[in-house]
C-alpha cells in the first residue's frame, strides 16, 4: 500500500533525513518527496511505500506521530485512498 | 505525486474542520433468534450480537488509524425488539437488559433498535414494549428507542401519539436523576428510515439483510470553511460549494463503509450522508446558514437557507456513493450544535421556526429541551404535527424533545458528551387536549392532486 505523510514544524537541521531514516528503519519506502519552507515553518509531503512495511500500518503511524512529537513536528500518516476517492472521479 | 493542495486541503479538513465519519453502524437481525422462552430469547440475542459485531470496534480503530480519518462512533442497530418481544411474551425489559450486556461485551457507544413500528395500530408485544420504554432508558446506558407512529403509507396512529406523549414524560420523570437522559435516547418517528446509522433512531428494518454496515459522515464544519472562501457569491455559488464538499466528505465515507464491509466479511448497505453537528466549535449546521448570510440561525429566511443546503449536501453526495439511504440530509438538533445552542438562548431560534425548517431538512425537532411541566398531550401534540409534515411530504420526520423535570423557560439542562446540552425552550401550552384524546388514525393522504 501507498501512503502520504505530512511533515509541519519549525525549520531545523536534518529534519528530510531524520524522517526519512524513521521511514527507512521501518522498511518504508519514500517515492516521492515535495518540500518547502513558509515562513520559518517547515512543510514537506512524502508519498511513501509501506508494503514492504514488517510493522501493522497502524502501529508505524502511531510511532512516526510519537517520534514527530518528541522532535517538535507534525506528523499525519494517511492511506493514498483517501486522497485518491476525494479528489478523483 | 498528487495535487498538494489537495493534499493540505484533506488534512485541513480532519484536523481544523472536524471532518469525521460519525459513524459505523452494523444492523443485525434477531428474527432468528426469537424463542416462545424469552430467557433462550435473550440468550440466542446475546450470542448472535457478540459473535457478529466481535471484532467492529477493532475494525473501526483499525481503519481509523490506517487511513487517518477519526472515526467517532461504532454502534449496532438491531430488529424492533417489539417483533422478538412479540414471540416470547414476558417482560421487554429482559430484552433491553440482555441488549446492554452485549453492548458492553462488544464496547460500542450506543445499541438502537428497542423500538416499535406502530403506524398501524399495535400488534402483539408493541404496546407492552412502548410501556416499558422508560423503565428500559432508566435501567440502561447504551440501549436507544424508536417509535414509528405514522407513514405516507398508512396515516397517523393517533393512539400512539397519545400513549408516546405520556412515554416521552415518564422516560424523563424515570430519569430525572441522570439529567432526565432517558428522552435524549428516544425518538418518535413518522417514515422511520429502516436503515439509519445514526442514533437515537437506528434499527434494523425487516426488510434488511441479516448483517449489514451503514456508515453516516459529518463534516458542518468543512462545509462552513468551504462558504468562507466565496463570501460575496450567490445563492447558486452557495449551491455549488456544498454540492462539491459534500461530494468530498461522501466519497470518504463510501471508502470507509467499503473497506469496513470487506474487512468485517459483512455486506455494506449505505451511506448516509448527513451533515450531523457537535457541540464543539466549527461543526455547526447554524453556522453554515449564518455562513450564507443570516444575521443568527433562526430568523426570516432560515428556512430557505436550510432548504438549499438539504437539496445541495443530497445532489452533492448521491454521485459520492453507491448506495445513499438513511436519514441523508441537515440535522437540526438543537442542543448538540453551538449555533442552535446561543440562537436558542437569544430567543432568535423558537420551536415554531424549528418545526417550519423540519419540513425541508432530514429531520425533525431534535434534542430540545422543553418545560418539565408540558402536559403529556401538549408533547403528544407535537408529535402529531411533526407526523403530518412528514406524512404529507413524503419525508421523515420525528420528534426528540426532553422534558427538564423541575425546571422551566431559560434554564439550562447539559448531557455531556455528543448530546450536549441547551436552554429549556418555550412551548405553547393552550390545550390540544380534547384533539389528542380522540385518538383513532389520520387517513393516509392523497399522494396525486398535488396542488
Amino acid at each position: 500500500m501507498r501512503a502520504v505523510i505530512t511533515v509541519v514544524g519549525k525549520d531545523t537541521m536534518g529534519i528530510v533525513a531524520k524522517v526519512s531514516n524513521f521511514c527507512a528503519d521501518n522498511g518504508v519506502n519514500v517515492m516521492d518527496v515535495s518540500q518547502t519552507i513558509l515562513h520559518e515553518m517547515f512543510c514537506m509531503i512524502m508519498m511513501v511505500d509501506a508494503s514492504k512495511m514488517q510493522l501493522p500500518f497502524a502501529e508505524f503511524s502511531d510511532n512516526i506521530k510519537a517520534y514527530g512529537e518528541k522532535e517538535g513536528l507534525k506528523i499525519h500518516v494517511m492511506h493514498e485512498d483517501i486522497f485518491n476517492s476525494m479528489h478523483r472521479i | 505525486m498528487m495535487n498538494t493542495g489537495d493534499i493540505l486541503e484533506t488534512i485541513s479538513m480532519i484536523e481544523d474542520e472536524h471532518l469525521d465519519i460519525r459513524t459505523i453502524t452494523m444492523g443485525i437481525s434477531l428474527l432468528d433468534c426469537c424463542d416462545s422462552d424469552i430467557k433462550k430469547s435473550c440468550d440466542k440475542i446475546y450470542d448472535k450480537i457478540t459473535r457478529k459485531a466481535e471484532h467492529l470496534v477493532k475494525t473501526g480503530e483499525q481503519i481509523e488509524k490506517e487511513y487517518g480519518i477519526p472515526i467517532i462512533n461504532k454502534r449496532i442497530s438491531v430488529t424492533p425488539i417489539a417483533m422478538v418481544s412479540a414471540c416470547s411474551g414476558g417482560n421487554p425489559v429482559e430484552y433491553a437488559k440482555t441488549l446492554e450486556r452485549a453492548a458492553q461485551t462488544v464496547g460500542v457507544n450506543f445499541i438502537g433498535g428497542y423500538s416499535a413500528l406502530v403506524q398501524k395500530g399495535f400488534a402483539a408485544g408493541d404496546e407492552a414494549l412502548i410501556r416499558s420504554i422508560p423503565e428500559a432508558l432508566a435501567t440502561t446506558e447504551h440501549i436507544c428507542s424508536s417509535v414509528n407512529i405514522g407513514s405516507t403509507k398508512a396515516g397517523i396512529n393517533m393512539d400512539a401519539v397519545a400513549l408516546m406523549g405520556q412515554t416521552v414524560v415518564d422516560a424523563a420523570k424515570a430519569t430525572a436523576d441522570k439529567g432526565c437522559i432517558g428522552p435524549a435516547k428516544l425518538v418518535v418517528f413518522c417514515n422511520a428510515p429502516e436503515d439509519n446509522p445514526f442514533m437515537a433512531g437506528a434499527f434494523h428494518g425487516a426488510g434488511e439483510p441479516d448483517c449489514v454496515i451503514n456508515v453516516g459522515v459529518s463534516g458542518p464544519g468543512v462545509v462552513s470553511t468551504a462558504l468562507k472562501k466565496i463570501p460575496d457569491g450567490n445563492l447558486t455559488d452557495v449551491a455549488d460549494v456544498v454540492k462539491k464538499t459534500a461530494f468530498k466528505i461522501t466519497r470518504v465515507g463510501q471508502l470507509v463503509a467499503r473497506e469496513a464491509s470487506r474487512r468485517l466479511g459483512v455486506p455494506f448497505g449505505i451511506v448516509d450522508l448527513s451533515l450531523a453537528p457537535t457541540p464543539a466549535v466549527g461543526d455547526s449546521v447554524a453556522h453554515i446558514l449564518e455562513e450564507m448570510g443570516l444575521e443568527q440561525c433562526g430568523c426570516h429566511g432560515t428556512t430557505a437557507a436550510l432548504a438549499l443546503l438539504n437539496d445541495a449536501v443530497k445532489k452533492g453526495g448521491i454521485m459520492a456513493s453507491s448506495h445513499v439511504g438513511g436519514l441523508s440530509g441537515a440535522f437540526i438538533p438543537v442542543t448538540e450544535d453551538a449555533g442552535m445552542i446561543d440562537a436558542a438562548r437569544s430567543g432568535a431560534l423558537s420551536i415554531e421556526r424549528l418545526e417550519a425548517m423540519t419540513a425541508v431538512c432530514s429531520v425533525g425537532l431534535d434534542m430540545i429541551n422543553i418545560p418539565g411541566d408540558t402536559p403529556p398531550e401538549v408533547i403528544a401534540a407535537i408529535i402529531a404535527d411533526e407526523a403530518a409534515i412528514g406524512m404529507i411530504n413524503s419525508k421523515t420526520t420525528a420528534v426528540r424533545v426532553i422534558p427538564a423535570i423541575g425546571k422551566t423557560v431559560g434554564d439550562e439542562l447539559d448531557f455531556g458528551g455528543l448530546l450536549g446540552g441547551g436552554p429549556v425552550m418555550d412551548v405553547s401550552m393552550i390545550s390540544p387536549a380534547k384533539f389528542i384524546s380522540r385518538g383513532g388514525r389520520i387517513p393516509a393522504p392523497v399522494q396525486s392532486l398535488k396542488n
